[in-house]
Order: C-alpha cells, then structure tokens, then sequence
C-alpha cells in the first residue's frame, strides 16, 4: 500500500536524523528492500488494483469499527438503543456507521473482484499455492465479518437471521443440540450470543485477518507478484522461477513508486465512492427492535447472504439437510485445493475457456438466486388478503354466488400465495386464467385435499363455500380462451355424460 | 560438568546424555505443558459454559387458561427461564397457544421448524404461514407445505389449577426441539 517513505536524503540535517533512526531501526535493510523491490511491468495493469483496494477497505473498516465501538454497546438490552443514539445524536454517527456498512459491502465487492482476478489470471499456479490457499481462508474470514456484523446491528432482521443460522447449524445429527448452545452462549438468543458474536466480530476475526494480511502479503513479496499471463507460456517446474526473474531483470520495475501508481489512483477512487455512498445513502437500519414477540417481521439478510436464503427456500426439502451441511465443506476443499490439481501449464484465462465458464456460471447461480431472494417469491404475501383490492373486472357482471366466491378467495387467504391481476403472492399459479388449467372437478379436489405446495383446505370450507368458491373460479378465464375440459367426458353433442 | 558440554546427538539412535542444559530444557518444556493445561482446561470450560447444563428445560406459567379461549389460536409469551438481566427484550418468547377443549391444548413453538422464523397463525384459513421461505401449517401444527421438515416443534403443557403450565427454555432446532 502506501509508502512510509523515508526522509529524501536532501538536507544534511535530514540525513542525519534519517540515519541516527535507521542505525537503530535498520529499516533499509528490513523495510526498505519489499517497498522497492522489483516487480515485472506486466503486473502494473489496472487488473492488479483489486487485492490493494481489499486492504484499503479493510483499514477503513477497523478505523471506523473503532469509531463505532466508541458508542456502540454490545449488551442485548441497549444495542439497538445505541445504534438509534448514533444515527440521530451522536454528532456524525449516521456517517461513521454508513461508512462501516458501505465498507463492508465495498470490501466484499472488491474482494469478490480479486479473488476473480485471480482465478482468471491463473495466479493460483505454481509457485503461488499458498498465496491462494491463505487468500481463500482471508475470504471466509470477511464473510465471517460480513454475518457477524449483521448480527451486530441488533435488530430483528438480525434476530432472526442469526436464528436461520442457528437452525442449520441445529440440523447436525447428535451434535446440533450442543454446537447451538455453544455457539450462543445459552439457550436461546439473547445477551451472551450477542457478547460472543461482538467477541468473534471484534477480537477473533479482525486478529486472524490481521496476521493472515500480513501472510498474504508476505507471500506476495517473495514469491513475486503474478505476471501477466501470456497465452502459450506454460508455467513448469524447472523453467517458471527462472523465466520470472529473467522478465523482471529485462522489463522489471520497483514497487514503489512505479508499480503503486493505479493501485494508489483506484484507492483514492475507492475512497471518494465511499464518502459518497456513506454520505447520500446513509447507514443501513437498525430496523425493528429485536423483540422476539413481535412477529409480524419478514427477516431477509444483507445482500451477501440473499443467495444462500434462497437456495434454503428452493431446495427440495429431502436434500436440504444433508446438502447445507455437506456441500459447503466439499465446494472449500475444491476451492482450498484448486492450485495442487490445477498447478502447471497454461495461466491465461484466453487458453483457460473452464475458468470462465465456471466463474461465469458461478456468478449467474449467485446472481438468479440473490434476484429471487430479493422478491422472494415463495413466500406468502401476508398481507395480500386484507390489503389488495380484487380487481373490478373480475367482480364486474358476477352472479351473487360468484362474489360470494370472489370474497371467500380474499377471506380464506388464497390471494396470500395466489395472485389476481398481478397483485397478491407468487407461491401457488396466478388464478386470472386457472379455469383455463383446471375443470370445476379439478379444482375442487385441488382446493379440499391440496396437493404439491397447498394445503389441503377441506376440513375448513363447508360445502356452500366450496360451491361458491368454484363458481367464481369457473369465470376465471379470457374471453378468447374455452374453459379446461375434462377428457374422460365425451364432448360429442348428445353422448351420455 | 564442562562447560563445553555438547547438546547434539553424537550418535544416533542412542539418548543425548543428560546433563544440566538438556534437564533445564525438559523441566521448562515440561512446566510450560503442564501449566498451558493448567490455565487452558478452565478457559476452554469458561467458554464451553452453556453446555453444563445438558438440556435446558422448566416448567413455565403462560398464563390464565381464560386467556385462552376454547376453538382459538392465541399468541402467549413468557420470560425464558434463562437469562442474564441484561437479554432486554430477547428475554421474551413468543408462542402459539391452541385451545381445544376445555382442557386440551397445544402449544407450538413460534420457530418454523424449517430455519426458525416466526410463523403467523390466520385464522380465517385456519393455518400457519412463514414469511421467509413458504412453510405453511395446518391448525394441529402438522407440515402443510413448503420446506419445513415437519411439523412445527410443540412444547410439552399441564394445567396447575387454572394456569396453562409449558416447558420449556431453549430455542427449538431439529436436533433438540423446544
């Protein structure tokens, strides 16, 4: 990052002083030679600004964590109270908190980038295997700070999301019981599962990222910085150590000042959007106040974890627990593991057309599914049956007995999972064309004994309901479109029925 | 005892002979064992408190079973009987208390038993809906659809005179319901 650059050697004075400190420091001899040491031009691309811009945010994000822990109170009765005392009196709160969360978004963001950079450039190969292996860990530990920090903002949506978390972790055979107990400190979530989440959130991460940063940079400085990768020259064994310092001596050139160039003009870049996303966006929540007994609350997480939600809502039921519990474990060792299986021959990412399709499908799954947690359309619309209005146009020209369906469809709370007119839940089909889907008979067995996703709603229907229900869902259709007949009923004019 | 004693093996395969450095190492290796036990066994048991106890289970008073009227589904809370003073609200825990009877109740945990959030009771519909991922329950707490594995966790109760008595006290997951 930026240079603690010594004293210019202009001033005799200067001179001195610079060298009465490095006779006892013996920073030229320690510090000095990684900040000038030689990197190929080839790295000092703008592709390269993303690892850099990751540490930034991360400085940025213990200043103002610091800033917040002034204030902050991570005791379960007066966190949500202090959050609230920092957005609307603590001179300036709303801004640091708008910065942290900013932060953590940018650095999630940013990280995200390098770690795709990488991949693509191939810089996990030979003799770079550590660098990545300490990088994946880095990453699991920022979003490990990512969800401790959704819980730190105590509010419902954090309440709750710590109980999702709380859950998968419950699905663990034998163990479960016990993790949960540990994990939260007690029982139930409460103060201590707070406490341990400010602990881990705080002191563990924060200590691990630390010495892990300066692992990966240290990597970084002796095994050299990845050159950019030419399509055809394949990394070996034998030759790659040789290759690399021979381009270094022919078209090498020092990291500071020439290499930190881009890295210091996107920083400052970074830096600037940060103000202005603190500043015009402000800080997210507190919402509602974690207080367990109020639960018309509808919990979703931050963006990083909005994927994960929805991969929890859409996979089958009977896969669901082994594959939460498996499935994480598996995909790290693939990723931990991926520069001892994929260690030599081509960098470039032009010769690598599997890494692109991997990060490209990759980033689609992510990019559906935090789409589909953003609507979340397999939830009920709780509200839907109370506060839509039918449409008039299915109300208009009905008989008495089809209102009174059109009624029954709003009151039983169809509308919460089936919607009219657009309006209403996505669970279950729109009903404006079900009498195009389903005859009468089907949809009264469809309606009493449910079926795939519906419950069965025959013990709380009586016959004249159901009778009047059906009726208003037999107009169901477009003008242009006959009604769905049944085939085992001969439609030949005059044949019995 | 000379000083020039020397530490390294001179054949291998054989003990180093023991003298005063090669004792001073051992004793300080072995004191730093002993002691690293010593003052790590109680920080591992500070940190693994919660799980003294096995399970955490007590009767809990709900309230007055007048409170609960026969054919309805209310939502009771109760203080959880551990806690620390400073939990604040998260003391509290919500249920859904289901007269059927003149005596016969059910109370059901406020967590989906898919990923814990808090079902909602309609009781016009006469089911449980979650707002997270979909699950939805019948009145008797059976699975409806959705995602939940089963049906939603129920607490065990009694009638003490006439107070609805649950137990209770930890929050309820798949592998240690209610």
């Amino acid at each position: 990052m930026s240079a603690e650059a010594k004293p210019p050697e202009e001033k005799s004075t200067l001179v001195r002083i610079g060298e009465w400190f490095d006779m006892r420091l013996s920073f030229r001899e320690s510090i000095l030679p990684p900040i000038v040491h030689k990197i190929p031009s080839s790295s000092g691309s703008w592709w390269y600004v993303f690892g850099s811009a990751t540490l930034l945010c991360f400085v940025m994000q213990i200043v103002t964590g610091m800033c917040l822990a002034l204030v902050y109170v991570p005791a379960a009765d007066q966190a949500w109270n202090s959050l609230e005392y920092l957005n609307y009196q603590q001179p300036l709160g709303w801004f640091l908190r708008g910065l942290h969360f900013w932060g953590s978004n940018f650095m999630v963001t940013l990280m995200t980038i390098h770690l795709v950079q990488v991949f693509l450039f191939g810089a996990f190969k030979y003799p770079r295997e550590l660098t990545w292996v300490v990088g994946c860990v880095l990453f699991l530990c920022v979003i490990g700070m990512a969800f401790t920090g959704q819980v730190m903002r105590f509010d419902q949506d954090a309440y709750w999301g710590l109980g999702i978390g709380i859950a998968i972790m419950g699905r663990f055979p034998v163990v479960g019981e016990s993790l949960v107990h540990l994990v939260l400190g007690g029982p139930i979530i409460g103060a201590e599962a707070l406490s341990r989440f400010f602990t881990l959130h705080v002191f563990v991460i924060p200590g691990v990222l630390l010495m892990l940063i300066g692992l990966h940079l240290w990597l970084v400085i002796k095994v050299g910085i990845n050159e950019w990768p030419m399509p055809g020259r394949l990394v070996t064994r034998e030759k790659y150590l040789d290759d690399y310092h021979e381009e270094i001596e022919r078209d090498g050139e020092p990291f500071v000042p020439q290499g930190v160039r881009k890295d210091l003009v996107f920083s400052g870049l970074v830096l600037i959007a940060l103000f202005a996303a603190a500043a015009i966006l402000g800080p997210d929540g507190p919402n509602g106040q974690p207080d367990p007994t109020l639960i018309n609350t509808v919990p979703r997480p931050d963006f990083f974890f909005l994927w994960l939600f929805a991969a929890l809502a859409l996979l089958p039921p009977y896969l669901e627990t082994p594959l939460i519990l498996t499935a994480p474990l598996v995909l790290l060792a693939l990723a931990f593991a991926l520069p001892f299986y994929s260690n030599l021959g081509e960098k470039s990412w032009k010769r690598r057309p599997g890494a692109w399709i991997l990060v490209i499908t990759v980033f689609l799954m992510l990019g559906t599914l935090a789409y589909l947690g953003l609507s979340s359309p397999w939830s009920p619309h709780m509200d839907a049956w109370s506060g839509v209005p039918t449409p008039v146009q299915y109300v208009r020209g009905r008989t008495p007995l089809e209102l009174q369906g059109a009624i029954l469809v709003q009151q039983k709370q169809c509308r919460n999972c089936h919607s009219l007119g657009g309006q209403g839940g996505l669970r279950g089909p729109a009903l404006d064309d079900i009498a195009t889907v389903q005859t009468p008979d089907e949809m009264i067995r469809q309606v009493l004994q449910g079926d795939g996703n519906m419950p069965a709603y025959g013990k709380h229907l009586r016959p004249q309901e159901v009778t009047a229900l059906i009726a208003f869902l037999k107009t169901m259709r477009p003008a242009y479109e006959p009604p769905q007949q049944n085939s085992t009923v001969p439609s030949v004019p005059g044949a019995p029925g | 005892m000379a000083d020039g004693d020397d530490p390294k093996h001179e054949t291998p395969g054989e003990l180093p002979p023991v003298n005063r450095r090669g004792f001073l190492m051992g004793l300080g290796v072995t004191l730093n064992v002993i002691g690293a036990a010593m003052v790590g066994v109680p920080v591992v048991g500070y940190i693994a408190g919660a799980l003294r106890q096995r399970s955490y289970q007590a009767w809990i008073p709900l309230g007055q079973v007048v409170d609960f009227p026969e054919g309805e589904c209310r939502l009771a809370s109760y203080e959880n009987p551990y806690t620390v003073p400073w939990d604040g609200f998260t003391a509290k825990v919500p249920c859904w208390v289901r007269r059927k009877g003149a005596r016969d109740f059910q109370v059901f945990a406020i967590n989906c038993a898919h990923l814990g959030c808090p079902v909602r009771w309609f009781p016009e519909s006469q089911l449980f809906m979650c707002p997270c991922h979909g699950g939805v329950y019948y009145a008797d707490g059976s699975r409806a659809s959705g995602p939940p594995p089963r049906g939603l966790y129920e607490y065990e109760y009694e009638l003490r005179g006439k107070e609805l008595w649950v137990r209770g006290g930890q929050i309820p997951t798949l592998s240690g319901p209610v």
